[in-house]
């Protein structure tokens, strides 16, 4: 089976086969190209929360269990632009309207490097490698930031205003497609686009991919390792939170619970697609999301459960999940 | 007779923390064990009970966190399973012993069989590796019991009927008029046998605990925790043993939850399966002090205390402040959870061994 998979592109090849799968379960066309959009819109959010975590993971062997506290952060402080600048986006203007909805991600990724490097200064540092006190450490910071996040915005959910430009759906013969999903997908793909660039042609990629592969040896080599720490917990904690205001207004409303939902999503997509790599966080987001929305419509009450499924069914086969960068 | 004020050896020295820490329990639990004639108000007998209850379950997660260095988030979800269990054959059979044993023991089975399949699928890999897949696992269960609303009760929950021993009309023992027998002014009706029901439910599965870390099993698991590595090269089977008491917990927690499902007459996802509990767990062990199990008893009860004034205090507090902008909310009753999760994060820098830990290494002989 290894062998037939590896002929056709590796593990990569799954997501399309599972797209082949739910084409002929669904049946009808329109529906499935519908479905399959939102599913790699979906995906390519989730990949911006996963990437940084998996990142974070595999060049500093901490896990932030307080990651989708950016996140949440992130959706509400988009959210809060947005409503601030809320002519901007009513406006008949595309520029208006652009510069609102990048204002408002801006300020989000501003906000979750910031807060990312407080984080890492406060919290994680003394307790690098110490896992059980970083587990415990990074969950009593989710607390507190939840807390925060209630304190500041309080528990009733948010109306997210989207731009104008992006209402409404781009409709192709009898495929309608969301506009906004379109905007998600391509924002993932430039983001997807330009780690792969800053990690693999970039000095400073080289370095954090020496890092993730040994991370003694760089610093014996005399690179200040602790700066790389800072510099690539800061870029997760932006990624977490840039996908965050991705999300927002995605969903149009947002709980505080947002972040708790989120997390779960995210993990599974990490485990899948293992740890510390950019390959597999993307593979592993496009993965759930696909089959989110494919359960969703095929079988609605299975939607979360399917995931855990998929999770499983990937444990049992590839341990390590399907491309990890470290193992064990 | 000799009268040297220096000891001869360190060894003589009078582990008085040790001895502190001890006395502290033994205290609480003559409380617990005499709460009914002790404290006569109905809310102090809930918060009693809860406390019991609280003390078996936090125990059983120090099993996994203090003596074998395994974080699992997903104790809850065997906490619930057993309560469920439980829950949905009283209210499917009506009240009876039978509903209880099959029903929980449904429970308890479903509990084991989980845990031996999340055991042997992810205890090979990374301790953040387990983390994450039994928070995943967990968080399913939650979405399932809330979605699966014909037999859960949903978010809601259900309630139900106990067997007519616990029902407060029963009388447990009739004076010579057929009026129940009172004793020390308290009436011996079911209320009270309910009570002694969760107490010494609690009390035999904490015996039993404290009989496994004693044992040579609880000894090989903290050379586990201490260095995998080793252990497994002096030839202990450390996947073996590490689902071995991850299926002992498991087991422990889902019976726990059917004492809980009995005493409440309610099971839902707030009482049962909600994360909130999970973080209280969390809170409690590492309060308490992790790798002691009798610290489970100290945390248990400084965090139903601390839950209890914290808010009062947090009341005054955010009256005193309400000119300014912002404290009003940070310090309002309902984030008590704010302050907690900061002292939580102070506990694990300044005080990783927690209340019991810090105070037995006072005066011990290393």
């Amino acid at each position: 089976m290894n062998a037939a998979l590896d002929r056709v592109g590796g593990v990569y090849a799954l997501p399309v086969i599972l797209a082949i799968i739910a084409f002929a379960a669904i049946g009808s066309a329109s529906t499935w190209v519908t479905l399959t959009a939102a599913g790699l819109a979906m995906g390519m959010m989730i990949f911006l929360m996963a990437s940084g975590l998996s990142l974070i993971f595999g060049l500093m062997d901490v896990l932030n269990f307080g990651h989708s506290a950016f996140v949440s952060f992130g959706a509400f402080i988009a959210a809060s632009v947005l409503a601030a600048l809320g002519v901007w986006l009513a406006a008949d203007s595309v520029l208006l309207n652009l510069t609102a909805l990048m204002a408002a991600i801006a300020a989000a990724t501003a906000f979750g490097a910031l807060a990312g490097w407080g984080f890492e200064r406060v919290i994680v540092k003394p307790v690098y490698k110490d896992h059980l006190r970083q587990i415990l450490i990074t969950m009593g910071a989710l607390i507190v930031a939840e807390q925060l996040l209630l304190a500041i915005w309080g528990g009733t959910p948010i109306a997210v205003a989207r731009p104008a430009f992006l209402t409404g759906s781009i409709i192709i013969g009898d495929i309608a497609i969301e506009s906004y999903r379109i905007f998600a997908l391509l924002l993932g793909l430039v983001v997807y686009i330009a780690m792969y660039f800053a990690l693999n042609r970039t000095r400073i990629g080289l370095l954090i991919r020496a890092g993730v592969e040994n991370r003694e040896m760089v610093e014996s080599l005399g690179f200040r390792i602790d700066r790389l720490f800072i510099g690539v917990f800061m870029a997760g904690s932006a990624l977490a939170a840039m996908g965050g205001a991705m999300w927002a207004g995605y969903q149009s409303l947002i709980t505080p619970a947002l972040g708790q939902e989120l997390m779960i999503i995210v993990f599974i997509v990490v485990i899948i697609g293992g740890l510390g790599s950019i390959q597999g966080s993307l593979l592993g987001a496009i993965l759930v999301g696909l089959m989110t929305n494919y359960v969703a419509f095929l079988f609605p009450k299975l939607a979360l459960a399917s995931n855990m499924l998929l999770m499983m069914a990937v444990l049992l086969w590839r341990p390590y999940g399907l491309k990890p960068a470290v193992k064990g | 007779m000799s009268v040297s004020s220096i000891p001869a050896t360190p060894a003589r020295r009078i582990p008085v923390g040790r001895m502190a820490v001890y006395a502290i329990v033994f205290g609480i639990g003559l409380c617990l064990a005499f709460a009914p004639f002790l404290f006569k108000d109905v809310r102090a007998a809930e918060v009693a009970a809860r406390i019991c209850i609280f003390i078996v379950l936090v125990a059983s997660y120090d099993l996994l966190i203090g003596y074998t260095g395994i974080v699992s988030f997903a104790h809850t979800m065997f906490f619930g399973l057993g309560a469920y269990g439980a829950a949905i054959a009283l209210k499917a059979w009506g009240p009876g012993w039978d509903a209880i044993l099959i029903g929980g023991g449904a429970g308890v089975l479903a509990a084991l069989v989980l845990a031996v399949l999340i055991g042997l699928l992810s205890l090979r890999v990374k301790a953040i590796f387990f983390a994450m897949v039994t928070l995943a696992a967990a968080s399913v269960m939650l979405v399932l019991a809330s979605q699966l609303s014909d037999i859960t009760g949903g978010e809601d929950g259900f309630t139900y009927q106990a067997p007519r021993l616990f029902s407060p009309a029963f009388k447990l023992f009739e004076d010579a008029d057929g009026k129940v027998l009172r004793l020390f002014e308290v009436p011996l009706n079911g209320k009270v046998a309910a009570y002694y029901f969760v107490f010494l439910s609690s009390f035999v599965l904490f015996l039993v605990m404290m009989r496994i870390v004693a044992s040579p099993m609880g000894t090989v698991l903290q050379a586990i925790r201490e260095n995998e590595m080793r252990a497994e090269a002096i030839g202990y089977k450390v996947v073996a043993y590490r689902t071995a008491i991850f299926c002992i917990a498991a087991v422990i927690a889902a019976l726990i939850g059917v004492v809980r499902a009995v005493w409440l007459k309610y099971t839902g996802p707030e009482v049962a399966l909600s994360f909130h509990i999970m973080i209280d767990i969390l809170l409690m062990v590492v309060i308490g002090g992790m790798g002691t199990i009798i610290g489970a008893v100290i945390g248990v009860v400084v965090m139903s205390l601390a839950q209890f004034y914290l808010k009062d205090l947090m009341q005054v507090a955010a009256d005193a402040t309400s000119g300014f902008p912002l404290l009003p909310d940070l310090l309002n009753p309902d984030r008590w959870l704010l302050w907690l999760g900061v002292l939580f994060i102070l506990l694990v820098y300044f005080f990783p061994a927690g209340i019991a830990g810090t105070l037995m290494k006072k005066g011990s002989v290393r």
